[in-house]
């Protein structure tokens, strides 16, 4: 059969069965819309939140990150900072919002901080970081039909706009939690089987997170030695040791990650599906398995798909490979655009190595050893459809997760905390409804129109959560001290010096025209890079807040009250009155 | 619903809080320890085709951040019942 009937038959059966999920998981209620019913089994949270969490980002483009762009040991910053994040949730997060046991984000921080500028701003920064997130996942989803079904990118995001517009708006978070866990299973099988079968043809070991620590098929070198050596000869560095920028630098990176992780809204709502505090610490503990299995075949993916493409251009040293000779998949992804080659020297082999001048493979995409993947190792033709699949399911789930973060914000805490609070349960769940289907088609048109910020928008989503969010969370529930005024300057300096910096650095709204300060050089401030600064907009954040909670007196004890209880997994505390 | 004495709500916290730091210690020591600022001493040391500190950075840590969630998950549960705080 055609590569591209099989493909339409997978990804046409995954839809239809996120479509019959839809129809058996509607929403009823206000409480099944934003986070329903609180049922939720801590398992099968677990792994709606590794599709809620894992986008296209980490499916399609995280190995080529680390593989490529960061050359091995610099990859490892999004290895560790987008896993260590979740053991911040279980111990530091999750169980206490869970006991404090209502629907946002911003509403926790509204109470919390006796205050409905509080709440706002909250909502401020969660629809900041979550609709920058969104328009990656709206482009990934155009992107995936584009390459995979040959429609155009318009075409294939109408589509997928109507597949999350339908289960979104009918089911909310019910819907949502559902399909999640069908497109986890999708996305998962269709990571690992191409790792699997490339681990066993190299190394002859089926598990990847062996196979990348064992000897190549037919020798006693290891794979990790050899694509060190292979990297040296051609003029790169050693996969194995090198830093990204500096030691400083790849440190605030990962911490950015990582708290960045913690502080993203549309993650922390998963854990208000579960019924217990015990389940939301055990939730976060499935949903890191769930993660890990895809975060550790990934470095596996990295390492084994540039040996395999530095081989596929070098066979053996010195011996290039001739243009006409070059393998049928090579050519397949030249006329996407991912790969590019131009024969600098005329000699008709193609010559890839690291100095520019002299390097012939012009273009070489991340994204492409995750895609070209199957077709490296000559697999089936419905592997590579499955690889499809995977791709939007990854898209599609972290997408529905990111709108109905972005629909409850509206609906609950503006209308009916700030603006409306009179509204009936029936009245805001059609609100919710209108809200989601907004959203919906607000994100639809800005992956349609992507702005010029666009581009390097996910990893500011990261530094806004980590250097807004996070700081506001972790003082609300460790400190009784801090104060309304202290957290919304806390918040507001945070996510200002962090938006300074990115923008100082790419231009105002990254468009690099609007450049200003250029006097202060490229990452200025000791050497870390924009994509790493969230850590320094939190500590900034938390320096404020703590400072000016000092100023200005204390809490109410209601608030103290609160503070105490939600410490608890069950019941309640008789305050003495003393602190 | 259970009705705790604001000291012993206090114990129950400073004991959590005390698990959560001993834990976050190691979760800092294999990431950031041994995963970026020891990582040049321990790729001296090679297991299978595994520099040790390249291992930590991209296989080990993760590993471990599962076992620190799923002990703190254990340790919270016997912490609840030890003060009556179990759900059901």
């Amino acid at each position: 059969m055609e590569l591209s009937t099989i493909t339409y038959i997978v990804v046409g059966a995954t839809f239809a069965v996120y479509i019959a999920i839809a129809i058996a998981a509607r929403a009823g209620s206000t409480q099944e819309f934003y986070v329903a019913g609180g049922g939720i089994h801590p398992i099968a949270n677990g792994m709606a939140t590794a599709a809620d969490w894992m986008s296209a980002a980490s499916f399609i483009s995280m190995a080529g990150l680390i593989g490529i762009s960061y050359n091995g040991y610099g990859g490892s910053v999004f290895l560790m900072g987008w896993t260590g994040g979740y053991v911040i949730l279980a111990m530091l997060i999750a169980p206490y919002l869970r006991k404090y046991g209502k629907f946002t984000v911003p509403e926790f921080i509204g109470d919390r901080y006796y205050s409905d500028t509080a709440r706002v701003v909250a909502v401020i920064c969660l629809i900041l970081c979550s609709v920058t997130y969104v328009i990656g996942q709206m482009k990934g989803i155009g992107v995936a039909f584009s390459r995979f079904l040959e429609t155009d990118y318009e075409t294939g995001l109408y589509i997928g706009m109507f597949i999350v517009f339908f289960y979104a708006v009918l089911g909310g978070m019910k819907g949502i939690t559902y399909t999640q866990i069908a497109q986890y299973v999708v996305l998962i099988l269709a990571y690992t089987v191409p790792a699997i079968f490339i681990s066993f043809q190299l190394t002859g070991n089926p598990i990847p997170q062996l196979g990348l620590g064992s000897t190549l098929v037919g020798s006693d070198t290891f794979l990790l030695d050899k694509l060190d050596r292979v990297l040296l000869e051609t003029g790169f560095k050693e996969y194995t040791t090198s830093v990204r920028l500096s030691t400083l630098n790849m440190f605030a990176y990962t911490a950015s990650l990582m708290i960045g992780t913690a502080g993203l809204p549309h993650v922390i709502i998963r854990f208000f599906t579960v019924p217990k505090v015990r389940d939301a610490r055990k939730s976060a503990g499935y949903a890191l398995v769930f993660i890990a299995i895809l975060y550790t075949t990934a470095p596996a993916v990295a390492a084994m798909a540039r040996l395999n493409i530095m081989q596929t251009i070098e066979p053996s040293p010195g011996q290039h490979v001739l243009i006409e000779e070059r393998p049928q998949w090579f050519k397949n992804w030249e006329q996407t655009g991912l790969l590019e080659i131009q024969d600098k020297n005329g000699d008709g082999r193609l010559q890839y190595v690291a100095d520019g001048q002299r390097n012939e493979l012009v273009k070489l995409d991340n994204d492409i050893l995750v895609l070209a993947n199957p077709e490296i190792a000559q697999l089936p033709n419905w592997i590579i459809a499955l690889v499809a699949a995977g791709g939007l399911a990854a898209a599609l789930s972290t997408a529905a997760g990111l709108l109905l973060a972005i629909s409850s914000a509206i609906s609950h805490d503006l209308l009916k905390s700030t603006f409306y609070p009179s509204i009936s349960e029936k009245m805001e769940l059609n609100a919710s409804r209108v809200a989601m289907a907004l959203a919906v088609l607000g994100a639809g048109y800005l992956g349609l129109n992507p702005p010029g910020f666009a581009a390097g928008t996910v990893a500011l989503a990261f530094g806004l959560a980590a250097a807004s969010i996070f700081p506001a969370l972790m003082m609300g529930i460790f400190s009784t001290r801090v104060t309304r005024e202290g957290a919304i300057s806390g918040m507001a300096m945070g996510l200002g010096v962090t938006l300074f910096y990115v923008f100082q650095h790419k231009g105002a709204m990254f468009v690099a025209e609007w450049q200003f300060l250029p006097g202060l050089g490229k990452n200025w401030f000791f050497g870390i890079e924009p994509n790493a600064f969230g850590c320094v907009g939190a500590a900034i954040n938390f320096i404020v807040a703590l400072s000016v909670s000092r100023l200005t007196g204390e809490p109410p004890e209601r608030v103290r009250r609160l503070v105490h209880e939600i410490r608890l997994p069950v019941g309640a505390v008789t305050l003495t009155g003393q602190h | 619903m259970n009705e705790l004495s604001e000291a012993q709500a206090r114990q129950y916290w400073k004991r959590n809080r005390s698990l959560m730091i001993r834990l976050m210690i190691i979760w800092f020591v294999v990431s950031f320890g041994c995963g970026i600022l020891w990582v040049d001493t321990l790729n001296l040391i090679q297991i299978g085709g595994y520099k040790l500190g390249f291992w930590f950075a991209q296989q080990g840590s993760i590993f471990v951040f599962i076992g620190l969630i799923f002990y703190y998950v254990v340790a919270m549960a016997r912490l609840d019942r030890e003060f009556g705080l179990e759900e059901d």
